[in-house]
C-alpha cells in the first residue's frame, strides 16, 4: 500500500490519538511546570456594629483576570515534583535523620501521600497479577473436565465479575462486606468480634481491595487459558501418556509449557490494567487506608473550588513514567524479535 | 484412546466439579444477591439483626405490605433522575460505538495492509497509548477544555471516549483484518475498485464477525468508563456510572443507600443481556490478542 493511500485510511484515527492522547500528555508535562497564583489579599475595610477596622481579603477581581492572563499558573519548575505531596526529597531526609531503625523509617515514609499510593499501587499490581494468573488458569483447567452441556452457563456467570462495571462490581462488594451486609456479619459471627469492621483497618482494607482485583480479573485470564486449552496438541499428551506421565505431570510438562506464551500476554495486560487502579478505591470508599496514584490525581482535580492542576499534573507525569518503566522490558523485547526478523 | 486424555478418577472429577461450583457460586452470588435485595428495603438488605431477612423481607412487608417493593427503583429513576443519566449513557455508548468503528476499520485496514516499517511503530505507540491511565490523560484535558469553553458537554466526552479507545480498536480490528487473504482485496483491485472501494465492497462485509466483536468492547469501554466521564460532564449531562457515584455521597447520611443499590442494578442489567447475547464474541475477542501475539 502507497503512504498516500496509508495515511488517507489511518488520519482520523491518528488526529484522534495525537489531539487526545500525545497532546495531552505534553500538556500534562507543561502544566506540571507550573503551579496555582497565590492569593492576591487586598485590605479592605469592613464595618460591623461594633465599630470599623481593616481586615486582609482574597480580591476576586485581581484573581479573576490572573487566571485570565496565564490560566496555567505561575511558573514553578521542578518544585511541584520536589514537594510534600510528591516525592519529598526534604522529608525524606528528615526521616531518614530522624529514625532509628528501617522499620521506624518505611512506616514514616509510608505517611507521605505519593510514597503510600506508589507503594500501594505496586503491591496491587504485584499481588494482584499472579494471583489472577493461577486462578484463571485452575479455573480454566477445571471448567475444561465438566461436561460441555454446562459449559456455556458456566462461561456466561464466569464473565460477570469482569464485564459489569468496575465501580459498580466494587459497590456490589462494598455493601456485601458492610457490617450490617452479608458478608461483613457472617464474619463478625465466625470471628466472634461484633465490632469487626473491613473497612477500619488499613491492613483488612489491602486484602479487600486485593480479593477484589483477583475476584474481578480473574475471568479474563480464565477465558484466555480456556481458549488455550483447546488447542494444546492432543497428540502430545497421549505420547506423555504412553510414556507413562501422570495427570500432573501431563500439566506441569505439557500443557503449562504450551500455554506459557498466553500467561505473558495476561501478565502484560494485568501489569497495565493493575497499575491504574482507581475505580475499587472509589467504591469502597478505601481512601482513608489505601490510595493508588490514580486516585491521587483525581482527588488534587475534584480538591475545593479549583483544580490544583499543577499538582495533578506533577502526579501524572510520576505515574506515566512508572509505566514506561513497566512496559521497558515488553518494549525491548518486542525491539529485538523486530530486528530479528528484518 | 481420546477418552483415556479425558478421563479422570472419581476423586479428581469430583474436587474439579466443586472448584467451578465453588468459583460459580463466587462470580454470580454478589450479583443476584443484591439484585434480590434491590427490591427489599433498607432495613432488610442491611440488617442489623439477621442476614435471613434480606431473603425473606420481614420489615418489607411492614413498611410497604408485600414482599417486594420498587421504592428504590422509583426513587432512583423520578425523584433522582437516574432516567436522564440513562438517556444520556445511550447517546454516549451509541456515539462512540458507531465513530470508533468507523474511525478504528479504517486505521486497522491499513495497518494490516502496510507493509512499510512504520506500521510497527504505530502499533507499538498505541501499545504505550494503551497502558495510559486514563486520569492521567483527564488531567491534561481540564485545563485546555476549560479554556475553550467545550467542558461539561456530551460532544466532548464522546470524542475524548472515541479517542482513548483507538489503541486498543486498532489492534484488535488490526489483527482481525490479517486474518483475510489479501488475495481478496488485491483481486477486487485488478478488476478496478479503489483502494477504497475494494474496504467497502470486498472486505468489511467478510469482517463483520471482527467488526461486532471490537464493537462490544468499544460499547463496555464507554458503558464502563468513570474516569472521563466523572471528570469531564457537568451536573445535568453525567451518564450512569458517575451518576451512581454521586448517589454515594448525598444519599448515604439519607438512609437513601436502596436508591443507590437500585441504581445500580439498573445499570449492571443491560450489561447482562449482552453478555448472554454475544457470549461467544467476547470470549474470541478476548483471545483474540492473545492467539496473534
Amino acid at each position: 500500500m502507497p503512504h498516500r493511500t496509508f495515511l488517507a485510511f489511518i488520519w482520523p484515527s491518528l488526529l484522534a490519538m495525537i489531539l487526545f492522547i500525545a497532546v495531552p500528555i505534553v500538556s500534562v508535562g507543561y502544566q506540571s511546570l507550573y503551579v496555582e497564583h497565590p492569593q492576591v489579599m487586598t485590605e479592605v475595610e469592613s464595618c460591623g456594629p461594633f465599630g470599623c477596622k481593616a481586615e486582609l481579603r482574597v480580591d476576586a477581581d485581581a484573581m479573576r483576570t490572573l487566571r485570565a492572563e496565564s490560566p496555567a499558573g505561575r511558573y514553578n519548575g521542578f518544585s511541584t515534583y520536589a514537594n510534600a505531596s510528591h516525592l519529598a526529597f526534604r522529608n525524606i531526609g528528615e526521616i531518614w535523620r530522624q529514625s532509628d531503625s528501617l522499620g521506624q523509617f518505611a512506616s514514616l515514609v509510608m505517611n507521605l501521600p505519593f510514597y503510600k499510593a506508589l507503594v500501594f499501587t505496586i503491591a496491587y499490581t504485584f499481588i494482584v497479577t499472579p494471583l489472577v494468573i493461577v486462578l484463571g488458569f485452575f479455573i480454566a483447567v477445571a471448567v475444561n473436565a465438566i461436561p460441555s452441556a454446562y459449559k456455556g452457563p458456566v462461561i456466561f456467570f464466569s464473565l460477570l465479575p469482569m464485564i459489569v462495571t468496575p465501580l459498580i462490581g466494587a459497590l456490589v462488594l462494598f455493601w456485601m462486606i458492610d457490617a450490617r451486609g452479608v458478608i461483613g456479619a457472617t464474619l463478625q459471627q465466625i470471628v466472634g468480634d461484633p465490632q469487626l469492621s473491613l473497612k477500619a483497618s488499613p491492613a483488612l482494607t489491602w486484602a479487600t481491595l486485593f480479593v477484589y482485583g483477583v475476584w474481578h480479573n480473574a475471568p479474563f485470564s480464565f477465558v484466555v487459558f480456556y481458549a488455550g486449552l483447546q488447542t494444546v496438541p492432543r497428540d502430545t499428551l497421549e505420547s506423555a501418556m504412553v510414556d507413562g506421565a501422570s495427570r500432573w505431570e501431563r500439566i506441569r510438562y505439557v500443557t503449562i509449557p504450551y500455554l506459557m506464551p498466553l500467561a505473558t500476554f495476561i501478565a502484560l495486560m494485568q501489569l497495565m490494567d493493575n497499575f491504574r487502579v482507581f475505580e475499587p478505591i472509589i467504591g469502597f470508599s478505601a481512601a482513608a487506608n489505601a490510595t493508588s496514584l490514580s486516585y491521587l490525581i483525581y482527588s488534587d482535580l475534584r480538591s475545593g473550588d479549583f483544580p490544583l492542576y499543577g499538582s495533578a499534573a506533577a502526579s501524572s507525569m510520576l505515574t506515566i513514567l512508572g509505566v514506561v518503566i513497566l512496559l521497558t522490558p515488553v518494549l525491548i523485547r518486542t525491539w529485538r524479535d523486530f530486528k530479528r526478523k528484518a | 484412546m481420546t477418552d483415556r486424555v479425558r478421563s479422570r478418577p472419581l476423586p479428581l472429577a469430583a474436587l474439579s466439579v466443586g472448584f467451578v461450583l465453588i468459583w460459580l457460586f463466587l462470580a454470580a452470588f454478589p450479583f443476584l444477591w443484591t439484585m434480590w435485595g434491590s427490591l427489599k428495603v433498607e432495613a432488610d438488605f442491611f440488617s442489623r439483626t439477621d442476614w435471613m431477612n434480606a431473603i425473606t423481607g420481614p420489615k418489607t412487608i411492614q413498611q410497604t405490605g408485600a414482599a417486594f417493593t420498587g421504592d428504590g427503583y422509583r426513587g432512583a429513576w423520578i425523584e433522582q433522575g437516574f432516567w436522564k443519566a440513562v438517556v444520556n449513557t445511550g447517546i454516549v455508548t451509541a456515539a462512540v460505538v458507531t465513530i470508533s468503528l468507523t474511525v478504528g476499520t479504517l486505521g486497522g485496514y491499513a495497518l494490516a495492509r502496510s507493509g512499510y516499517r512504520y506500521t510497527f511503530w504505530l502499533l507499538i505507540a498505541a501499545l504505550i497509548f494503551r497502558a495510559m491511565p486514563h486520569v492521567t490523560l483527564v488531567s491534561g484535558y481540564l485545563l485546555p477544555f476549560f479554556e475553550l469553553n467545550i467542558w461539561g458537554f456530551l460532544p466532548t466526552t464522546i470524542v475524548v471516549l472515541v479517542a482513548i479507545n483507538q489503541p486498543f480498536t486498532l489492534w484488535m480490528l488490526h489483527s482481525f483484518f490479517l486474518t483475510i487473504p489479501k488475495d481478496l482485496d488485491e483481486s477486487a483491485l485488478v478488476d478496478g475498485c479503489t483502494r477504497f472501494q475494494a474496504f467497502r465492497l470486498v472486505v468489511i462485509p467478510v469482517m463483520w464477525p471482527g467488526v461486532v466483536t471490537t464493537g462490544l468492547f468499544s460499547f463496555l469501554l464507554a458503558y464502563n468508563d468513570f474516569a472521563v466521564t466523572s471528570m469531564l460532564l457537568s451536573q445535568e449531562n453525567q451518564t450512569m456510572v458517575p451518576k451512581i457515584a454521586s448517589f454515594l455521597g448525598s444519599t448515604q447520611q439519607e438512609g437513601k443507600v436502596m436508591y443507590a443499590v437500585a441504581a445500580a442494578v439498573s445499570a449492571m442489567a443491560p450489561l447482562f443481556v449482552l453478555v448472554m447475547v454475544f457470549q461467544r464474541q467476547i470470549v474470541s475477542g478476548l483471545t483474540a490478542g492473545a492467539v496473534k501475539g
